[in-house]
Formats: structure tokens, sequence, C-alpha cells
């Protein structure tokens, strides 16, 4: 049992990593690698986020959408799929919204380090990528808890890294036409090589 | 006239929206394996953003503008949720292959970001325009990928083989190494090399300079160890 959200934690952080794997969110990736400690707030972040609204929207999808789920209501034929997409959108941008509400006023000090990323989460497609493969893998609650996590966890990590070796970068000579973006562009392209060699891991 | 196709033309290379933006990259790296999804791809997506310019910008002087974004959204989910219908109806084995990549139109960049930066500010007619050069911008990108990892990879445009394969008695030995995700990263860095020696003023400025040996201060550099064993 506690195996198998092991499993799906270290699957989420490694093998499927939704930065370096399936290319999500990527324009916050590259746009907010630039410094270290910026990196590290927006991971915790996205943490936070993707660990509050990938089990919210597991429970809309199992309770309400999907096909058949309405039959607590007596609407047993009823399959709302097809809003998904709408409804998953909102629920994100409530929550983020929500929680940037309740750290101003009970953490200030965790909202003045996270403040400027949170608006920035609700368009990033790591969230919403999380939730739309979370319908696609077809999770229970408990798993889902466990995958929002690990994707969130192994975003962060890689965004940490990339800012790592963006900062020693920035030091170097390189070609004209290289600064910058097209450089950042090839270092993804190597980490997301070597996070492929993590793909034979099983537990 | 010269003022619509400026509008139409300037986002497909002098402002692409991937190459310069940094706008749009997330949702369209892993669909450039085969050049037929990102042919899909890049259809849904000029529909989405050159539409959802027009209706963003139709209603923006009756949008209050402190729930702007939630508007946008709507309206971007709307025609979202319309493309992935159309296409699980019309072509479901492509949009098996796409799978979530087509709802995470939603939070393409470029559409929030058009929409925000051109559609808020400016009548629906050339709204429509800006979004459909910017679709057009995000395509081309992705059809020069999507050509160059199929025909690497399999020796095949659209499924027509150009390079005869080794195991059909050709001499092409297909290079899978093209097929592989992480390849289009690189690709993209080397079309942004290639598009900035074009366009010079795309270039980023660097934030540390090598600084260079003036006379004043060192009137006689010590020899190289590379002269050293010149002379």
């Amino acid at each position: 049992m506690i195996e198998n959200y092991l499993n799906i934690f270290i699957n989420a952080i490694f093998i499927e990593n939704l930065a370096l794997s399936v290319f999500l969110g990527m324009c916050t990736f590259i746009a907010i690698s630039k410094k270290i400690e910026a990196a590290i707030g927006l991971g915790i972040a996205v943490i936070v986020v993707l660990a509050i609204t990938v089990p919210i929207n597991n429970l809309i999808y199992n309770y309400i959408l999907r096909d058949g789920a309405l039959a607590w209501a007596g609407l047993s034929d009823v399959d709302l799929s097809f809003v998904g997409l709408i409804s998953y959108i909102g629920v994100i941008a409530a929550c983020v919204q929500i929680l940037e509400m309740f750290l101003d006023k009970y953490v200030p000090v965790l909202y003045n380090a996270l403040g400027i990323f949170l608006p920035l989460i609700t368009v990033n497609c790591a969230i919403l990528g999380a939730s739309l493969f979370m319908v696609e893998k077809d999770l229970y609650f408990g798993e889902s808890v466990a995958y929002g996590l690990g994707a969130g966890v192994g975003w962060a990590l890689a965004i940490t890294i990339l800012a790592g070796i963006r900062e020693k970068l920035k030091y170097s000579d390189m070609p004209e036409g290289l600064q910058g973006l097209g450089s950042t562009f090839i270092i993804v392209g190597l980490m997301s090589f070597g996070f492929m060699s993590f793909g034979g891991i099983i537990l | 006239m010269s003022k619509y196709s400026e509008i139409l033309f300037r986002p497909v290379f002098k402002e692409n929206p991937i190459a310069l933006q940094m706008l749009g990259i997330c949702s369209a790296l892993a669909v450039t394996s085969k050049l037929y999804p990102t042919l899909i791809m890049c259809v849904a997506l000029t529909v989405t953003v050159s539409l959802s310019n027009f209706f963003i910008s139709m209603i923006r002087n009756i949008t209050p503008s402190n729930i702007r974004i939630i508007v946008q959204m709507t309206i971007i989910s709307s025609l979202v949720i319309l493309v992935d219908q159309a296409l699980k109806a019309y072509d479901y084995e492509t949009s098996k292959t796409l799978s979530v990549f087509v709802g995470l139109i939603i939070t393409n960049c470029i559409v929030m970001g058009r929409a925000e930066a051109f559609a808020m500010q400016n009548p629906p007619g050339v709204s429509f325009l800006d979004g459909f050069g910017n679709g057009l911008g995000y395509s081309v990108i992705l059809i020069i990928l999507g050509t160059i990892r199929e025909l690497f990879g399999t020796g095949t445009i659209l499924e027509y083989e150009i390079f005869p394969l080794v195991q059909n008695g050709g001499w092409y030995v297909p290079n899978n190494f093209f097929l592989l995700p992480p390849v289009s990263f690189i690709l993209i860095g080397l079309i942004i090399w290639a598009l900035r020696a074009w366009q010079k003023d795309q270039i980023e400025e660097p934030e540390f300079k090598m600084s260079q040996n003036s006379p004043e201060i060192v009137p006689n550099p010590p020899p190289t160890p590379s002269s050293k064993a010149a002379s």
C-alpha cells in the first residue's frame, strides 16, 4: 500500500519529471531561472499549489464530472467530462487566490517570500498539466496526493538545478547569438538527457 | 495596408513568440517528433489565439479591469474545449497522440500574453490579425522542428519516404536520437542562434564581459604559453 504511494511519488519526481520529461511550465521555467533564490521560491510555491490542486481536482473529477459520477444525485447517465478543462482551471485560479489571501493574513513571512510568484502560477502549464495527467492516469484520491506532491518536488528540483547552472554560466564567454535564451535551451536539453537515465528505476 | 501586413508578419521573424518573447514553449515540445501531429497542433493553436484575441478585443471596453484575467481565461477555455471536441470527433487518432497537450493550449502563454498585451488595447479586426500572426510565428518554429525530427528520425516526411531506409533496401539508417524529446530543445537553441545571426538586434547583452588587457595598466603583458611555444 505504502509502496504504491512511494512508487508514484518517486516516479513523478524522476521518471516523469514535469519540466524535463514532458516539458511543462517551460515559460516560467526559463524566465525565472536566472537567480537561484528566486528559483527556489517559485519551486516551493509550485509544490504547495500542486499538492493542493491535484487532489481537489481529483475529487471534482471522481464525484462530479466523470461518466456516471453523478449517480449519488440520481443522474447516473450524465457525463460532464467535456467541461473538465474549464473546471480545473477555475479550481486552480480559485485555489491560488485563496492561498494568496490566507498567506497574506496568517503567514506574512511566507507571503513576502512567495507573493510575487503566486499569480504567475495560475497560468503555469505544469499545474494544469499535472491535473490533466492525473485524470489520464485515473488515480485514486490517495494516489493523487502522492502524485501532486511528487510532481511539484520534481519541478522544483529541476528549476533549482537549472538556476545553479545558469548562475555559473553567466561568466562564460559564448558566441553572441547563443547568449541568454539560446544557451538556456541547449542546457535544458542536456539536463533532460541526464534525467532520461532515471528511466529504469522500478521500486 | 502595409500596417496590417506589418501586424501580421512582424511576429513571424522579428518578434517570434518562441524565439524572442519566450512564450508558448510549454505545450509544444513533446508533440514535434512527427510532422502530422505538429501540423494539427499548429492549426489548433492558431485558431485559438486568433479567435480569443478577436472575442476578448470585442468586449475589452465592458470588461472590468480587476476581473479581466478570469474573463480571458473563460473565453480561452471555452475555445479550447471546442477545438478539443472537434479534434476528438474528426481525428481521434491524432487527439490520442496529442493527449493532454491540446488542453494545455489554455495555459499556453502566447494566448494569454497576446490577449493581455494586444487585444485589450486594440479593435477586434486588428487583434484577429495579431493573433493569426503569432500563431504563424509559433507554427514556423514547430514545423521546422517537426520536419527535421521526422526526416532524420525516421527518414520520412508526413509518412512519405524521403530517405530510403536500410531495412527497405535503401541506404539510410534512421537516427532514433532525433525522436527523443530533449533534442527539440537543442534544435530550438540552434534555431535561435541562426535567427540571431540574421537579426542582429535580437542578441541579448551579456551580464558580464571579459575585460580586455589595456596597455596603460599592463605595459608589458607577460608572454602567454602559446607565444612562448611559438618563439
